[in-house]
């Protein structure tokens, strides 16, 4: 099991540690900076973290060193002749590439960035940009819409699939130089129901897929929770006996029939249902559903897990979830029991197993 | 040279404050200042060259409105503050 994890916080980057069976807080990098993504890559050990300074912008930066020291990298920019010409709002995913040295950043506004120099320079996917699809975007929980899912099929560097709020789910064949929106069966609820399956507008919360099968992609969206055995064309709805709306997926790694999500009461309503946090599990590709409580607090709780604050490592047996109002639990056991590490850690943003 | 002081947000990137520089604007002062730091550029100025949305630089006493603060025009003897806006934290 993974001995070490990312947190990504609205005060900072913690790191953790495994010490005889309990996680400890090894290090905090950014402190009282908002640090929106982070990237612990798995090639050669180097640590990405995306900042938000309040005043003064969004910065990259690298550390070779386990987080001991960071560089600043240039950060994404839209360039000046790009349609609107916006600028950055923020650094919403940070990926590892299926190329050498290439990473991919998912951005407010919903801007794809690549880079083929562990970070040294950015650039804008133009091809999805310029999609006329875009013009339907729109923001979900945001001013602007934004892209927060971006995977890398492991059998084929070239195909990218990413996941817009709100624009849907998109995927490339070519390392990004063309682009299709896929999505049938997914319903927004949100829509006028003549509009609700047009797949450009739809809000995937997140999307996961599973490392050894990868065609199959599980979908927490605004309006439901949903799985695809074709890597994103079309959709099932999942209907697990109670909520269904929520932000945070994850995906076992090695069984497609896997997976966690963490639900809330509603789009209205976003905290856990009597204020008793619970995981959701499927192990029969969503035939039927466990709602894991033992180690979660089951009275007064506010918690809701953002979209990437839930983590599955390598083993499939180890889980990580953090909370908007800081609370931090850890599972060894796939979800069964969970142990609070920290229940005072500011607002999450992400977790990552390393 | 007008001088420059930079609020304690950004003594990472500018550990060596106050600073002094040459020009007839605000603008053309803070050119000077990225001349020689060329990194503290992006905390201040957004993608399109644009003074970042908060934050905010009194010069010689006055707030300057966002949008005329880097043709404002100073004196040789003008002292700057380049402050954080609270509406931006």
């Amino acid at each position: 099991m993974s001995g070490r994890m990312l947190v990504a916080t609205r005060k900072g980057l913690i790191q953790l540690v495994r010490n005889n069976g309990g996680w400890t807080i090894a290090r905090t990098s950014f402190p009282g900076v908002a640090v929106t993504a982070a990237l612990p890559d798995a090639r050669d050990g180097t640590l990405y973290a995306a900042l938000k300074h309040g005043h003064f912008g969004c910065k990259m930066h690298r550390s070779d060193d386990d987080g001991k020291s960071f560089k600043e990298l240039p950060a994404p920019a839209f360039p000046a002749d790009a349609a609107d010409a916006p600028t950055l709002f923020q650094i919403w995913t940070l990926e590892a590439g299926g190329g050498p040295d290439e990473l991919w950043i998912g951005a407010l506004p919903a801007g794809l960035f690549r880079s083929t120099d562990r970070g040294e320079s950015w650039q804008l996917a133009r091809s999805l940009w310029d999609v006329p699809e875009r013009a339907k975007w729109f923001g979900g929980g945001y001013d602007m819409a934004g892209i927060h899912s971006v995977s890398a099929d492991p059998h084929d560097a070239r195909r990218v699939s990413i996941a817009i709020s709100c624009g849907g789910v998109w995927d490339t064949h070519d390392s990004g130089q063309t682009w299709t929106v896929l999505g049938k069966g997914l319903i927004a609820g949100y829509m006028p129901p003549e509009q609700a399956g047009v797949p450009e507008v739809q809000d995937p919360h997140r999307v996961a897929r599973c490392a050894a099968a990868p065609e199959v992609m599980w979908m927490q969206h605004h309006s439901g929770m949903f799985r695809s055995l074709d890597a994103g064309a079309n959709w099932t709805t999942l209907k697990p006996p109670g909520d269904d709306f929520g932000f945070a997926v994850a995906a076992h790694p090695q069984d497609p029939l896997t997976a966690w999500f963490v639900p809330a009461i509603k789009d209205e309503l976003r905290v856990p249902r009597d204020g008793a946090l619970a995981v959701t599990r499927t192990r029969d590709g969503g035939k039927t559903w466990e709602s894991l409580r033992d180690g979660l607090p089951q009275r007064d709780a506010y918690d809701l897990i953002y979209r990437h604050g839930l983590d599955v490592d390598d083993s499939g047996r180890q889980l990580a979830m953090g909370s908007t109002t800081g609370s931090l639990w850890v599972s060894e056991d796939a979800g069964e029991g969970w142990s609070l590490v920290n229940a005072h850690l500011p607002p999450v943003y992400a977790v990552r197993f390393y | 040279m007008a001088q420059l002081h930079f609020t304690s947000w950004l003594r990472e990137v500018v550990p060596n404050g106050p600073l002094t520089a040459g020009g007839d604007t605000v603008g053309a002062a803070l050119d000077g200042v990225f001349l020689e730091l060329p990194h503290v550029r992006s905390y201040l100025l957004d993608e399109r060259g644009q003074l970042r949305k908060h934050v905010c630089i009194f010069a010689d006493g006055k707030r300057l409105p966002r949008e005329q603060t880097l043709s404002h025009a100073i004196r040789p003897d003008s002292k700057l503050y380049v402050m954080q806006a609270l509406s931006g934290g």
